[in-house]
């Protein structure tokens, strides 16, 4: 933990296409234990949306409970946040993106506000497909009660006090895909080079955008025995692929072997550029992704990247039909059929 | 000869097509020009268990229920003998003689009148499912003829329900002549009940509450619906999305100007709700009290994160699941304060479809103007059932009350001249000192004005804290809002001195010792006991109040009598609770009129109880 953080920037430092440096993507400053892996995918957050030039008032982020559900305080403070109830925060990123459908919603939650109390809603929005980042944060414990086993933890997993979790883990990646989210990822808080591009290619997701990012809690689940651990995540690490994210009319240089290179077109034209690392693994087809996690979990290894993407996604709102125009900016005259059609409907009533 | 006085009950097989008939002779009555009030007695089931609909006529106006069944219509085997028993002393029974009734049906202090629905409908119709549910028209053809309405009604209201449809009309003219012809060939008609035409009901329209709640959320611009089903709410939703189908629908694009959402659970209703109120839409939720108890976690939220939100509860007998389909105003106390920690919401208490319709568009900016929870208290009698009102009106010069809510002008402006806010914007600074605060919604500005809502203590400017005084500022500030609240929410009606009808000056009723307080659907069967009391020359000034908190109009009448009749539909007089909790009202003062078996309240019972209060 930093409690003062310098004010100083490198007057060099590079702006992007909008004119900001990255400090401005930045957010209060973080009350999260010192070495939270939270604090590393905020990091991750603040450089992926300064690289993809947004602007932070179009944002909004939501969140629950927990540590988790704090971070966004942690990043674009010009951008409108809210901390929700405990498990809660699907409906209202639901609710706020019916609203607006011009606002990019980003969502954080944990493994407990996930996994167990918010399990239901999670479900759900997953079915919907709402257009949303949903990142949870997963570190196989309750942080801010100080340890407690969660969902996801894996079975025979030790924590900071010996104890033995009993139970099998959610993996949340599979039931996401199992589920029918149009886009699924896996990483890890202290991989930015793998993170940074999934942040980025979920944000131009036309659906519901699912990243399960394993984030060790120093303080109550950071020690042998421990499967979420930042020595086991490291030494178990395996991906599905390394990639990059090209925005639409960027010119694509990076060069790559030939032969395990695909290219993911997604809706809006932006590109996933994928050197494959499964040789079986197809990032379209559902079942190969499952199977990809499957056989990397037998392998002991915990698979990481983009796992399912669903190109042809179709979110809420072309679902409900909704107009194009924000709810939210629609006035009396576009909603109110006024006192000449309730003297019609008068007369039908008696 | 009771002509526009009496009560008919219709006892049906739950799923037979049988409410359909029956609201045909409602309305046939109401076309007639003469006050009914109809009332659904019905199970939680879809089909096979035993409901009834209840239909007073009132030349006098009462539109509340009434007790005795002068004709009771018995079509239902399975409660036949409990059908028998409840018509009074001189009424009618109406039944299928297709079979012969069994001997012990031999009271002789009524008529019988036997008329063959299943034989004339197996004669005329080959369709199985015609036959069953034309029986339904035999009995309203025969009724109408019985009572003398005139046949033309009948066939106009035909003509109007299968508009579209018209190869239904003449088999259900046929039906209803089946009827008519076996009452001419085989009773004396018309009878001692009669239905004759006047002209009481000027331009009143016939409709239901629940549907009055989504045309009113659809005139305040909801485009927002997010609902779990819970009876008896589900029709408010149901009846926006059909209004929504026919007025929201953009001709040129074709696209929806609403979305309708239906949740996983009441939580998230009220979370989708919550969230598209706090990104600057309107949206609301219907439900019941188990929904309410669910939705307790967001209330606390919005009310202390200030957070919009429209809740309607359509409230039903509990607790827990208790009857769904039956009435009561029984979630007073949860609704009023709903969820954890020193929390308190603005409740709306509508009594007819026309109140709900206004009430339903005035919590829209209630809750934006006050940025906290509004919940519209209504019930499955108003809700459910058809209603005499008066007809809908909208002022197409009211502009939507949308709060303090900051656009970039006004925000650049607070960052370049100051102005109250000195500076810098703070989302829950009382610039204003009436407790309210100003809001933004996100998107608004490029750099200014983005804040983090949270249920979590924070300071003025939406900044985390655990500082005590910070925390005491701001729940005192609330209360201050909530005091704002108490003058800008509805105001009571008064009844002076026993009028039937609320005083048109609305000033407090004072001139009497002893006063009644009533609100919701008790308006009917109250307005009605109050003229009963009257007649007896026991006066009594009387006050409906429509909202929660109380003002000062409410407490001027409360200090204003020596004893108040608080008549309320709930076991645990929770109204009266209320009061003593609020205004610390001497509870000797206030003498409960309570009914709580499920049906909505009659004006014998309210007169009984006053009566023997009055010894």
């Amino acid at each position: 933990m930093t409690y003062v953080r310098s004010t100083f920037r490198h007057p060099a430092l590079p702006k992007n296409e909008l004119g900001y440096t990255v400090d401005y993507y930045e957010g209060s400053l973080s009350t999260l234990c010192a070495g939270c892996g939270h604090d590393s995918i905020n990091a991750a957050i603040v450089e992926a949306c300064w690289q993809l030039n947004i602007e932070p008032h179009k944002v909004a982020k939501l969140s629950g409970i927990g540590c988790s559900s704090k971070s966004p305080a942690y990043f674009l403070s010009n951008s409108h946040g809210f901390n929700s109830v405990h498990g809660r925060m699907p409906s209202v990123a639901t609710g706020a993106n019916l609203a607006n459908r011009d606002l990019i919603y980003f969502g954080v939650s944990g493994d407990g506000d996930t996994a167990s109390i918010g399990m239901g809603q999670f479900v759900h929005v997953v079915r919907r497909n709402l257009k949303m980042v949903y990142l949870v944060m997963n570190n196989g414990c309750y942080g801010l009660t100080k340890g407690q086993d969660s969902a996801t933890a894996d079975a025979g997993s030790r924590n900071k006090t010996g104890h033995e979790n009993l139970f099998a883990a959610i993996d949340l990646a599979s039931l996401a895909i199992e589920l029918g989210a149009t886009f699924v990822a896996q990483s890890f808080s202290g991989d930015k080079e793998q993170l940074v591009p999934l942040l980025k290619a979920a944000m131009h997701h036309n659906g519901f955008a699912f990243l399960n990012v394993i984030s060790p809690c120093v303080t109550f689940n950071n020690n042998s025995g421990s499967t979420k651990s930042y020595d086991y995540v490291r030494e178990h690490m395996a991906a599905t692929a390394t990639m990059d994210f090209i925005p639409i009319m960027r010119e694509i240089t990076t060069t790559y072997e030939a032969g395990s290179i695909q290219d993911l077109t997604m809706h809006d034209g932006s590109v996933i550029r994928l050197n494959k690392l499964e040789k079986d693994w197809d990032p379209y087809d559902r079942l190969s992704a499952t199977n990809a996690v499957r056989q990397a979990k037998r392998r002991d290894e915990i698979l990481t990247g983009l796992l399912y993407v669903n190109e042809n996604s179709i979110d809420l709102h072309e679902l409900l039909n909704t107009s194009s125009t924000p709810l939210n900016a629609l006035g009396k005259d576009d909603l109110c059929p006024g006192n000449k059609a309730l003297e019609s409907l008068n007369g039908s009533l008696r | 000869m009771k002509i526009n006085d009496f009560v008919v009950r219709f006892a049906n097989v739950n799923g037979t097509g049988s409410a359909s008939a029956n609201a045909l002779f409602t309305k046939a009555v109401f076309r007639m020009g003469v006050p009914v009030t109809p009332k659904n007695i019905f199970p939680s089931n879809i089909q096979g268990l035993p409901t009834w609909y209840e239909v007073r006529v009132s030349e006098k106006g009462y539109l509340g229920r009434r007790e005795g069944v002068d004709l009771m219509v018995a079509v239902n085997p399975q409660s036949i003998k409990q059908d028998y028993a409840d018509v009074r002393p001189g009424g009618y029974f109406v039944y299928d003689n297709t079979k012969p009734l069994s001997p012990e049906y031999d009271r002789t202090d009524i008529t019988h009148l036997g008329i063959p629905m299943t034989a004339l409908c197996r004669d005329e119709f080959s369709d199985p499912r015609q036959r069953q549910l034309f029986k339904n028209i035999v009995y309203i053809g025969a009724l109408a003829t019985l009572f003398d309405i005139e046949f033309a009604v009948l066939e106009g209201l035909i003509g109007n329900q299968f508009k579209g449809k018209e190869k239904l009309i003449e088999p259900n003219i046929k039906a209803l002549n089946l009827g008519v012809n076996f009452v001419k060939e085989n009773f004396e008609y018309p009878f001692d009940l009669r239905v004759e035409r006047r002209d009481l009901l000027d331009d009143k329209i016939l409709y239901s509450g629940n549907s009055a709640c989504a045309l009113g959320a659809i005139y305040a611009g909801a485009t927002v619906a997010a609902w779990y089903p819970i009876t008896p709410s589900t029709s408010v939703v149901d009846a926006f999305a059909s209004y929504c189908a026919k007025y929201r629908v953009d001709p040129e694009t074709g696209r929806n100007n609403y979305a309708i959402v239906q949740a996983e659970d009441e939580l998230a209703a009220i979370g989708m709700v919550m969230g598209a109120m706090w990104n600057g839409a309107r949206a609301f939720t219907a439900t019941s009290g188990p929904g309410v108890s669910l939705m307790n976690e967001f209330l606390g939220l919005g009310y202390f994160a200030e957070v919009p939100t429209v809740l309607i509860d359509v409230q039903r007998t509990g607790p827990s699941t208790g009857m769904p389909t039956r009435t009561q105003q029984s979630d007073i106390l949860l609704a009023a304060y709903a969820s954890h920690g020193d929390t308190r919401h603005p409740l709306l208490f509508p009594a007819t479809p026309k109140e709900c319709f206004e009430m339903t568009a005035d919590a829209f900016d209630l809750t934006e103007r006050l940025q906290t929870p509004v919940i519209v208290m209504t019930d499955l009698d108003l809700g459910m059932n058809d209603h005499v009102t008066e007809p809908l009106e909208w002022d197409d010069g009211r502009a939507y009350d949308r709060g303090k809510v900051l656009g970039p002008k006004q925000l650049d402006e607070i960052y370049n001249n100051g102005t109250a806010f000195k500076g810098k914007y703070g989302r829950y600074l009382d610039v204003d000192e009436d407790g309210i605060p100003y809001r933004t919604i996100a998107g608004t500005h490029v750099t200014k004005g983005a804040f983090t809502t949270r249920g979590s203590s924070r300071d003025e400017y939406a900044v985390y804290t655990e500082s005590s005084e910070t925390y005491v500022r701001n729940v005192d500030r609330l209360m201050r809002k909530w005091e704002t609240a108490k003058e800008l929410v509805p105001q009571p009606v008064f009844y002076h001195s026993g009028m039937k009808h609320e005083s048109a000056h609305g000033d407090v009723a004072k001139g009497e010792k002893d006063g009644v307080i009533f609100f919701g659907t008790s308006i009917y069967s109250a307005e009605e006991a109050i003229e009963m009391l009257a007649g007896e020359d026991i006066k009594l000034d009387a006050m409906r109040p429509r909202a929660f908190p109380f003002g000062r109009a409410f407490v001027e009448f409360v200090e204003s009598h020596e004893r108040i009749f608080v008549i309320e539909q709930n076991r645990d007089a929770q109204f009266k609770s209320l009061m003593m909790i609020e205004l610390g009202t001497d509870p000797a003062k206030l003498i409960s009129v309570l009914n709580y078996d499920g049906m909505p309240i009659t004006a014998d019972n309210i007169y009984r109880q006053i009566k023997g209060n009055l010894g």
